[in-house]
């Protein structure tokens, strides 16, 4: 399953019988809450095997679902390059 | 007692409730001693904190220094480093014989003056002081979950609790911008001989397959206007220590009101334990 996949699953879970665009703004339209913030990370965290640093906690990481995929690309990219550079 | 001053804070059980009482504490610019049986628990509950607060900042929610509020927070698996302390919360699991023996052990290394305030979900605080013989410094605290964002808590004076201590207790409270309501001692005090009722019921009606979990806290959501459904709330509190606190309250009152759900006790027989686990009620 490809990444915008997973996170709009995730995302169901919350918002039943909405479909939500993935350039919609979650936080602005109130469509979610702090609570359901902190689950998002653990989600991430856990779904894609990535730990988010102080630099990632930044509101527009977790704005759209578009943004939220970017974010976790570039994470799994990074942890691929330091596994790359580590075998080398 | 008016001139005592509390300056740090000693936290025994680095748990839920005991990760969210030291982020409060840290937050509050208190020196934090965390103890707990288990490096690795203590490690988990640092990054929880960690995460939390970096959260928080995202949401705007407040603006805390990060490494700064972490760096009050010493991590110990030794009762020792407690013996300057001013004041304990103790967050152990709700088994009156495990937490009486902590006391004991860990009394005699506090300092005199120290103030013990039990964050226990049902036990009655008597139950614990009467056994103890600092008895009178001896006050339930009920921080309730998720602690850092919680404005209101009920303090439980036990039959022996100074007034002192009482007085103390809530300037401390006070002073972590936490208001509280004094009460008197009884198994569960207020909150819990409530909201276990509705947990329990709540999870009875899965289990019959009246309602499904979104529904049953929809309505208490939208209808009740809760900020959280009965359901949601076990989840975050853990299937455990819900099933946990309501045999105690059971132990106590033996009313068939508090004969706990088998929903329940099959959740944590399969590991389902809510938010900590990944999957309660619902999945996180």
């Amino acid at each position: 399953m490809q990444i915008k996949e997973k996170v709009r699953e995730f995302l169901s879970r919350f918002l039943r019988n909405y479909n939500v665009a993935d350039d919609e703004n979650l936080f602005d339209n109130k469509l979610v809450n702090s609570l359901f913030a902190m689950q998002l990370i653990v989600f991430i965290e856990r779904e894609f095997e990535i730990a988010l640093t102080n630099d990632d906690f930044q509101l527009e990481n977790f704005q759209t679902i578009n943004s939220i995929a970017t974010l976790i690309e570039l994470k799994k990219g990074s942890v691929l390059g330091e596994i790359n550079n580590g075998g080398q | 007692m008016g001139e005592y001053k509390v300056k740090s804070v000693g936290i025994l059980g680095a748990g839920v409730m005991g990760t969210g009482v030291a982020q409060k504490m840290a937050q509050c610019h208190y020196d934090v001693v965390l103890v707990d049986i288990s490096n690795e628990i203590l490690q988990k509950s640092l990054l929880t904190i960690k995460k939390n607060l970096m959260l928080n900042n995202m949401m705007k929610l407040s603006k805390f220094n990060v490494e700064e509020t972490i760096n009050k927070i010493l991590l110990t698996t030794d009762c020792e480093e407690l013996r300057d302390v001013d004041v304990v919360i103790e967050n152990i699991p709700e088994k009156v014989d495990v937490k009486l023996n902590l006391y004991e052990k860990v009394s005699k290394i506090c300092k005199q003056e120290c103030i013990f305030m039990v964050n226990t979900s049902c036990i009655p605080i008597s139950r614990i002081a009467n056994a103890l013989s600092f008895s009178d410094k001896v006050i339930g605290v009920h921080f309730l979950n998720p602690v850092p964002a919680q404005k209101i808590s009920e303090v439980i004076k036990g039959n022996s609790t100074s007034e002192d201590t009482v007085v103390l207790t809530q300037e401390f409270l006070k002073s972590i911008d936490i208001e509280s309501t004094v009460i008197n001692d009884s198994p569960g005090f207020v909150t819990n001989r409530l909201s276990h009722l509705f947990m329990n019921e709540a999870a009875n009606l899965v289990m019959e397959g009246i309602a499904e979990p979104e529904q049953i806290d929809l309505i208490f959501t939208k209808g009740f206007h809760h900020e959280m459904g009965p359901l949601h709330t076990a989840d975050l509190i853990g299937i455990d220590t819900v099933v946990d606190s309501i045999d105690i309250l059971y132990s106590y009152y033996h009313d068939s009101r508090y004969v706990c759900s088998p929903c329940l006790r099959k959740m944590v027989e399969k590991g389902e334990l809510g938010i900590k686990s990944g999957k309660g009620f619902f999945i996180y």
